[in-house]
């Protein structure tokens, strides 16, 4: 059906794709499977014509295509389901949906028909979503359905599905796959690139593994395990587990009470959080994506404007709800953000600028009477420290933080916050973007931290991290905690009905 | 009072409103694809020389206004070129278009009629008919905006353009070729605006005078903003400035101070740019642009 052949591509000085053949069989699914970076998503945007390959071939049911834009991969029966949602949030499911081919005559667009026409392929694929509802009202959930409907109209014979999963609770992640295979039963194709190897053990019957912008395996589901896949994918043997020993939680270091918090438009964003994090315990915080927890964290940060906040915080018994975030952070309370992009770096500083951030108004920071001098020599010593001690690499300090990979990003991130020093860690999806050799070096240091007596309060969208590393796992839905289990004996299926809200309190 | 508002204020309401829906009609295209215009103003001179020096030659309003309507289309196009192939800053290119229609019809006017600034006077019976005091142009102008609203909800066409001014990443994934519906909507900007100024020169007026759009084209701007990017709101945007430049004029000589002086000229000048900055100060929080105004759509390649 689609055959890659000799693709390379280049994006300045890195090498995404490097000479790479993927063959895709006619009426299966497909996994692509890799690290974050490996160059999945690159190769399949450029089998849709979003980007354009410096060399080699692109075959379509055997005949060389020539992809230069999108238009073409549609017309050639491709597509393709971003990972962050191709949608105009303003307009309704239906435009959407027929947007760029649009049903009736060009002095005249045929709602009626788009609707009929969209409410059939509803029906054929459940796939159930009112076609009149504007984008911005839907879940995400919702809104994926809403991008399949939109390939499915273009009457996609392959599907390619970037990270399809990331977003859905693992009842929608069953549901999607008994729809994928569905797709493939009808003779369809589908494409799917995704990191998780449960998924592609559970779905795919061939696997393509990728590492460093090469294809570094080829396999039959039937034939190979999870540890096989994490090999190839890392290149080495990896612990698919966190070992930590069991937590000893001393006193209560983070209180939170009737915590009740409103977006900038007046809409509640939590209702009523109250939760308490003892010190030398992990509280994790599961729940699917867009339920308060981004709001959460940033509020107990001091990130959040004080009239969109009610209720008491205390930290080591302080009150801190009316403290700024530099206030909260003398008070011993670091701060990981879920995007480190926007909350933690500034990318165009250096290493050491970065490596101050926070602490740059005190020593050693600064120098001199009154400290309005940078202290030049303090912030190598710091900075080499902190290099050393989390593992940056490269460990140049006049680096921009621009230039390194995710994962050594984040060790940096952690390693100023972990040298605060903090009695109260919040971090929010500590591993996002970050591959799988540094997930398990940052596994170790959270783990350290709590061990050495430290509050940690944990938000991941990743479930499987989220009950790895947490001594108690909250979870979360539409801004109000819907539960607490216990993550060494709570089933996927238990947390994943707290995280829509059914359920109610679990034992 | 009963001496303002009297039923010609209703007319010459009509006759200052129009070139203002014009050129905020014309702004709509463009700045639902994306692209800030803020070369009305510019657009609007192009529009308004053009008209008057072609028809003063031709003797025909009509080829007049064909011949503003190219010029708008070319002036626009180049705008166009700028930032949508080039990634130019909108703004800047814009203001440059501004300028440059300050000055060139001083120069070409130099040049063809051996005046500093002005076409000659063109007869009366040259020029755009008006019908009881209501010119073809300020009906069209109403035709143009209800047809504005039946292209943007009813047309294909009309999807793709607000697609592509919220989402044009999202456009693009869906097939939509957004680069050329972009150069669609400001090329379309460029031919209403120059309508608007069109009206200016051989409709409302009988010659062009230097900087005769005198900032309309931003007060179009404004009435588009308040209008929230519709074509009917943005309409009566546009009337509301209208009836303050309206009554403006009424109230010269017949406004008095309670000593039975008259108010001075200078203040009863200021009430429509009073009305702007009070009604934008004043509402445009309530307002949500298109969600990807003045972001260049640049494809990594």
């Amino acid at each position: 059906m689609l055959e890659l052949r000799g693709i390379t591509k280049r994006f300045g000085r890195v090498l995404a794709n490097d000479h790479i053949d993927i063959r895709v069989a006619p009426g299966s699914i497909h996994a692509l499977v890799g690290e974050n970076g490996a160059g999945k998503s690159t190769a399949m945007r450029i089998a849709y014509g979003f980007y354009t390959a410096d060399s080699g071939e692109i075959l379509v049911n055997g005949r060389v295509a020539d992809i230069r834009t999108p238009h073409d991969a549609i017309a050639l029966g491709i597509g393709m389901v971003h990972q962050h949602f191709m949608l105009v949030p303003p307009m309704t499911v239906a435009e959407n949906i027929v947007l760029g081919a649009e049903p009736g005559t060009a002095a005249s667009l045929d709602m009626k028909a788009a609707i009929a026409g969209i409410r059939a392929l509803s029906d054929e694929f459940r796939l159930a979503v009112d076609p009149e509802a504007p984008i911005e009202t839907l879940s995400v959930g919702q809104q994926q359905r809403v991008e399949l409907l939109k390939a499915l109209h273009r009457r996609a014979r392959l599907l390619i599905l970037d990270e399809p999963t990331a977003v859905l609770t693992p009842q929608e992640v069953a549901e999607f796959f008994a729809i994928l295979r569905r797709m493939r039963d009808q003779g369809r194709t589908v494409v799917i690139i995704t990191h998780k190897l449960s998924e592609v053990l559970a779905i795919s019957d061939d696997i393509t593994v990728m590492r460093d912008g090469r294809v570094v395996g080829v396999l039959s589901t039937r034939e190979t395990s999870a540890a096989e896949i994490a090999r190839l994918m890392v290149g080495r043997e990896v612990l698919l587990r966190v070992d930590k020993a069991p937590a000893t939680p001393g006193g209560v270091r983070l209180q939170v009470r009737d915590l009740n918090v409103t977006g900038p438009d007046g809409s509640p964003r939590l209702r009523g959080i109250s939760l308490d994090v003892r010190a030398g315990e992990i509280v994790g915080i599961a729940g699917v994506e867009g339920n308060g927890q981004t709001e959460l964290i940033e509020t107990l940060a001091g990130l959040t404007p004080r009239a969109q906040v009610t209720g008491r915080v205390t930290v080591g018994g302080r009150d801190v709800t009316r403290m700024n975030a530099r206030e909260r952070r003398e008070a011993g309370v670091a701060h990981i953000p879920e995007d480190r992009h926007r909350r933690g770096l500034v990318l165009s500083f250096s290493l050491a600028e970065n490596a101050i951030l926070g602490v740059h108004y005190r020593r050693p920071a600064v120098a001199g009477a009154g400290g309005v001098m940078l202290d030049g020599h303090g912030i190598d010593a710091r900075t080499d420290a902190l290099i050393r001690d989390f593992d940056v690499r490269p460990p140049q300090r006049a680096l921009p933080a621009r230039a390194l990979s995710g994962g050594n990003q984040q060790k940096l991130v952690i390693g100023r916050e972990f040298s605060l020093p903090p009695t109260l860690l919040l971090v929010s999806q500590p591993t996002r973007g970050v591959d799988i050799g540094a997930i398990e070096f940052i596994h170790r240091r959270i783990v350290a931290l709590r061990d050495a007596g430290c509050a940690v309060l944990l938000v991941s969208a990743e479930l499987e991290e989220a009950t790895a590393l947490s001594d108690r796992l909250l979870v979360m839905h539409d801004g109000r905690i819907a539960g607490e289990v216990d993550p060494a004996r709570a089933t996927s299926e238990q947390i994943g009905l707290l995280m829509t809200g059914g359920g109610g309190q679990t034992p | 009072m009963s001496e303002i508002f009297t039923l010609a204020l209703v007319f010459s309401t009509i006759r200052l409103a129009t070139p203002l829906v014009w050129a905020a009609i014309g702004g709509l295209y463009s700045e639902r694809s994306g692209v800030i215009n803020v070369a009305l103003e510019g657009l609007m001179l192009a529009g308004a020389f053009t008209a008057a020096a072609v028809t003063f030659y031709a003797g025909s309003w009509f080829i007049g206004l064909i011949a503003a309507v190219m010029a708008g289309a070319l002036t626009a196009a180049v705008l166009a070129v700028a930032c949508i192939r080039f990634g130019a800053n909108e703004v800047v290119a814009g203001t440059a278009i501004n300028i440059l229609f300050l000055g060139l019809p001083a120069v070409l006017s130099g040049a063809l009629f051996l005046s500093s600034g002005s076409t000659p006077q063109i007869p009366q019976e040259n020029l755009i008919p008006a019908f009881a005091d209501v010119s073809v142009l300020s009906v069209l102008a109403l035709a143009v905006t209800l047809a504005t609203w039946y292209v943007l909800y009813r047309t294909p066409f009309g999807l793709r353009l607000r697609a592509v001014g919220e989402n044009p990443e999202a456009a693009d994934a869906a097939g939509v070729r957004v680069q050329r519906i972009r150069y669609a909507g400001v090329i379309i900007s460029g031919i209403l605006a120059a309508v608007g100024g069109a009206y200016l020169s051989v409709g409302q007026s009988s010659l062009f005078t230097r900087n005769m759009a005198a900032g309309r084209g931003f007060i179009a701007l404004a009435a588009l903003i308040f209008g929230k990017w519709r074509p009917v709101p943005t309409m009566l945007a546009c009337l509301l400035f209208g009836f303050a430049d309206a009554v403006t004029i009424q109230m010269q000589g017949v406004a008095k101070l309670p000593s039975g002086e008259d108010v001075p000229v200078q203040f009863v000048q200021m009430i429509p740019y009073v009305v702007t900055i009070v009604v934008l100060a004043g509402f445009i929080g309530q307002s949500r642009a298109p969600g990807a105004l003045g972001v260049p759509y640049v494809k990594e390649r």
